[in-house]
């Protein structure tokens, strides 16, 4: 693929802000399953375990997580303080019935 | 507890309720049956009986243990070094003191790997700034089962002529006492004794002191009595566990083995934890699109009891710091601590019927929340 293949359009903000864990990864996973490879997908979330969640499920689906940045509480304290994490959806293998992935990537893992 | 262990409570209640102190027959019966159990406990330990102390507890004992070395090394500094798994009760009193100070360097916590092992060099270079008094190690993370490399970690301190304070909590009763520390604590519930006992293990040769007025108790390293039936029903518990503890061992491990091969299979699983050095007893996981909560709930509607790390399930909200630390996945977190024989002798069966029903709940609860096609 060369770059003028990117479809800058390919942009999906997923705004999870209040949403309790594990819905933040599951939002994104629905935005992932149905993105193009090569969108980017920016997520919004103000869950405490979304800062270990997000890259887990980068690792563990094997997407690409290319910026996290704390986004502290406005200055007006209207807006609590949340994370900004941007991914990049890359090819997925076709997926197979039963659930060879997860058990694959399990025993790598350690 | 061990059904042994609880008999022995409560015939010790009968015959060890005097003052140890005392001088009269009830008080010398008393003070002979912890001198007893701790005789016991400290060959367990490898130390002699002077060195080990009952506290209130495994983590006020590795709390005394940590003050003790804290304010003996006052001269040199008041820097402690942690591994990011360690006890909260490590972690919450060396934040607090950094924090009392205004001085966040006097307390550094040292990066784990993805398996929770602590990183060497890491904790090399911590130890190695001028001002560090102690390092605190554990002997095995109680939450996902990985053994640290206390070997090597004793030794890189006493290369720096730092001591090493080992919790020993998670391991004791499972695997072979620590051989590697300065100072060690253990809890009487990890060998299927009560709760309510801690062990505080100071070799002579460690500079340990205890702050505050000086005690008569327990060799000086607290202020509390121990609760003399309850030290020798921690004593009994561990002479049964150390006699059954190779077996023991062998046969978790099988069914630990099996549980974790089915714990892969479940599909989108971080199955936690080192695969081979590790504790046999402990298995952990984290399943996406899972809310940990609803599936403990789901295992105990089904009978079956099982701990999380996951933030929805404690207090706080925020996650298990170990798994944090380690870098997996937080959430469908679950943690199955087998049982020892004596307490759960139809195990097998159990293990058989959970690993029958685990797909099932597993795939209810993601239901739940619409992620089944993920």
């Amino acid at each position: 693929m060369n770059a003028s293949e990117v479809n800058p359009v390919h942009e999906i903000e997923v705004d999870a802000r209040g949403l309790r864990c594990p819905l933040p990864v599951i939002r994104l996973a629905e935005a992932a399953r149905d993105a193009a490879p090569g969108t980017r997908i920016t997520v919004l979330a103000s869950d405490p375990a979304a800062r270990h969640d997000i890259p887990a499920w980068c690792r563990m689906r094997d997407h690409e997580l290319r910026h996290v940045s704390d986004i502290p509480q406005s200055a007006d304290v209207t807006d609590p303080a949340y994370l900004r994490f941007v991914v990049v959806v890359r090819p997925q293998p076709p997926k197979a019935a039963g659930a060879g992935n997860g058990s694959a990537r399990a025993s790598r893992s350690t | 507890m061990l059904p042994s262990a609880r008999a022995t409570l409560m015939a010790a209640l009968e015959a060890g309720w005097a003052d140890p102190q005392r001088l009269y027959a009830e008080g010398r019966r008393s003070r002979a049956l912890l001198d007893q159990a701790r005789e016991m406990l400290a060959d367990g330990l490898g130390v002699r009986p002077p060195e080990v102390s009952f506290l209130p507890g495994g983590p006020a004992a590795l709390r005394a243990g940590l003050e003790g070395l804290r304010y003996a090394g006052r001269r040199r500094g008041a820097r402690m070094v942690a591994t990011s798994v360690e006890h909260s009760a490590i972690l919450t009193t060396g934040r607090h003191h950094a924090a009392q100070s205004d001085n966040a360097s006097l307390f550094a916590e040292v990066r784990v790997d993805q398996a929770g092992r602590v990183d060497l060099s890491a904790l090399e270079q911590a130890i190695s700034v001028p001002g560090t008094v102690l390092a605190a190690v554990q002997s095995a993370n109680g939450e996902v089962g990985t053994r640290q490399p206390l070997e090597q970690a004793h030794g890189l301190c006493r290369a720096h002529g730092i001591p090493l304070l080992v919790d020993a909590m998670a391991s004791l009763g499972r695997d072979a006492a620590p051989e590697h520390f300065d100072v060690m604590a253990g809890d009487a519930r990890s060998w299927g004794g009560p709760a309510g006992l801690g062990v505080l293990a100071v070799p002579e040769r460690t500079r340990w002191r205890r702050p505050g007025p000086a005690s008569e108790v327990e060799h000086g390293r607290t202020d509390v009595e121990p609760v003399v039936a309850v030290a020798l029903a921690a004593a009994e518990a561990w002479r049964q566990t150390q006699a059954s503890r190779v077996d023991e061992a062998a046969r978790s491990s099988a069914i630990i083995g099996r549980l974790r091969a089915a714990a892969a299979n479940l599909g989108d699983v971080d199955v936690v934890g080192d695969a081979d050095d590790r504790m046999p007893h402990v298995l952990t996981f984290s399943l996406l699109y899972v809310d940990g909560e609803a599936l403990v709930t789901e295992l105990d509607r089904r009978g079956f009891a099982v701990g999380s790390g996951s933030a929805c399930t404690s207090s706080t909200l925020e996650p298990s710091h170990v798994l944090a630390a380690m870098g997996v996945l937080t959430h469908g977190n679950i943690r199955i601590t087998l049982p020892l024989n004596a307490i759960a002798p139809t195990l097998e069966n159990d293990v058989d019927r959970f690993i029958a029903e685990l797909p099932d709940a597993v795939a209810a609860v993601r239901a739940q929340l619409g992620a089944s096609d993920l």
